[in-house]
């Protein structure tokens, strides 16, 4: 349970997906202008992440590693992700009108976010189990919804503010970018300090 | 002929500076800021990229007619995919230093922007040699921001210059170089340690490649305004490879991108 309860914690603060893994970096530039897009694409990421590394994990257990096939992680991955996504979007379509409306349009985006495939092979990497795999997964998305939502709310203070000629637009955006990776940096060693790990 | 020479001079050159992958169509962000800790992980990073991105321009530009449309992103992705997994196992087995360093940024190359976005782009619309220069251009385009992004982080964050450089020359044997493995200031200038001048470590940490990246953003800006040019944006569609299976959804694209649409002009687009 201390583990789970760890994993939620690194992925949230410590080990945050945009703020300190450089994941997903596109959308969380892209999309965060406003706070409704930035939820909306958040909970589109979690989404994903969570059914990827739910189809992902098996295949890679039971088929690849199980046959030797360990180096056709890369293609493989991908290939279920981008099939994943399509699917997602088919059912959601037909069956879940509401939510297709609130998150379809971000979906076709989720397939090239290196946030996703990211996830699905550090889950690899770092040798989770199925339970370990998705509460990773869950936290990792979790993460990249609170780095976009508070990001959002400085962008939001950044346009109504006098900016130096020079820094408007990308510039400033990327250095309030910094200042907030700065402030995740305060969460060093807060599982250690736990005692969770 | 001579105008085919200059264009295809032309379509080399323009990944360089006119639309430097990095700096003007801001592609690639992810790998550009995670692996720039040191000029050395930054070379090697664009040099792997731009294999793939020649070699997958090049299958990509010769199966263009093969290819239907309908399906291209998805075969798009396997050549891409494929290439990237035979980088991926020559760099393990030839220069295990740098897989070390660069850990997961390597198999996401495959869902590193540039590559797909050129292929889309450009690759399955034009002849073999055209993509294939294409890619070259764009490759060394991004590997020389990584480089500058390298050099800048690892100098102000490290106070060295290139180091690890043996590493990344294993292949080649032992001691390449005369053994050259980069300058620590600090051993060049002992006196540096006297002032207690320190190193920002900051600048290796991810806020530092945030900022490092926002500094020359700005100043790349200014440059091409100089000259005239544009700002670099990240103009949603533009620059997005997703942008034509976005389908019709152009529109929604771009309101995501402003997000000022109101909901009912997307709920109507939806339909």
């Amino acid at each position: 349970m201390k583990f789970y309860f760890a994993l939620l914690l690194m992925g949230l603060l410590t080990q945050n997906f945009v703020l300190a893994k450089f994941l997903g970096i596109c959308p969380f530039l892209g999309v965060s202008k406003k706070l409704d897009t930035s939820a909306g694409m958040s909970a589109a990421v979690v989404l994903v992440m969570v059914l990827a590394t739910a189809v992902t994990w098996p295949i890679n257990e039971f088929l690849l590693e199980k046959y030797d096939l360990a180096y056709l992680q890369t293609i493989v991955f991908i290939l279920v992700i981008a099939a994943l996504v399509q699917l997602i979007e088919i059912v959601m379509k037909k069956y879940l009108k509401p939510l297709y409306k609130a998150l379809g349009i971000y979906l076709p985006l989720i397939t090239t976010n290196c946030a996703v495939l990211g996830v699905v092979i550090l889950n690899v990497d770092n040798g989770y189990n199925y339970p370990q795999s998705l509460v990773n997964s869950f936290a990792a998305g979790l993460g990249f919804g609170l780095a976009m939502i508070m990001f959002a709310g400085v962008r939001g203070r950044i346009e109504h503010n006098d900016i130096p000629k020079f820094l408007e637009g990308l510039p400033i955006t990327l250095i309030a970018a910094a200042l907030v990776s700065l402030s995740f940096l305060g969460f060093t060693g807060i599982i250690e300090g736990m005692g969770l790990m | 002929m001579a105008a085919e020479k200059k264009s295809l001079g032309k379509e080399f050159t323009k990944g360089i500076i006119k639309q430097n992958p990095v700096m003007r169509l801001v592609l690639g962000t992810c790998a550009t800021l995670a692996v720039t800790t040191s000029l050395v992980n930054g070379f090697g990073m664009g040099i792997s990229v731009t294999i793939v991105l020649v070699c997958s321009n090049i299958v990509i530009s010769l199966l263009r007619k093969a290819i239907p449309n309908k399906i291209r992103i998805p075969a798009y992705i396997v050549v891409i995919a494929s290439f990237v997994t035979l980088v991926q196992m020559v760099v393990k087995a030839y220069v295990p230093a740098l897989d070390k360093s660069l850990g997961i940024f390597l198999p996401l190359i495959v869902v590193n922007c540039i590559i797909l976005g050129r292929a889309e782009a450009f690759a399955g619309k034009n002849g073999v040699l055209v993509s294939a220069l294409d890619g070259l251009g764009m490759g060394i385009g991004f590997t020389a921001a990584c480089c500058a992004m390298g050099i800048i982080r690892e100098f102000l964050g490290g106070g060295t210059f290139m180091t690890g450089l043996q590493s990344l020359l294993s292949v080649f044997g032992d001691g390449v170089l005369g053994g050259f493995d980069g300058i620590d200031f600090y051993k060049v200038f002992p006196f540096l340690e006297k002032l207690s001048l320190q190193p920002m470590t900051i600048m290796l940490l991810p806020s530092g490649g945030f900022f490092t990246f926002g500094v020359l953003m700005a100043v790349t800006n200014r440059l091409a305004e100089r000259k005239g040019g544009k700002k670099a944006e990240l103009n949603g569609c533009g620059s997005c490879p997703m942008a034509a299976i976005c389908g019709a959804d152009k529109a929604e694209c771009e309101s995501m991108k402003n997000a000022a649409a109101p909901a009912e002009k997307k709920e109507a687009a939806a339909e």
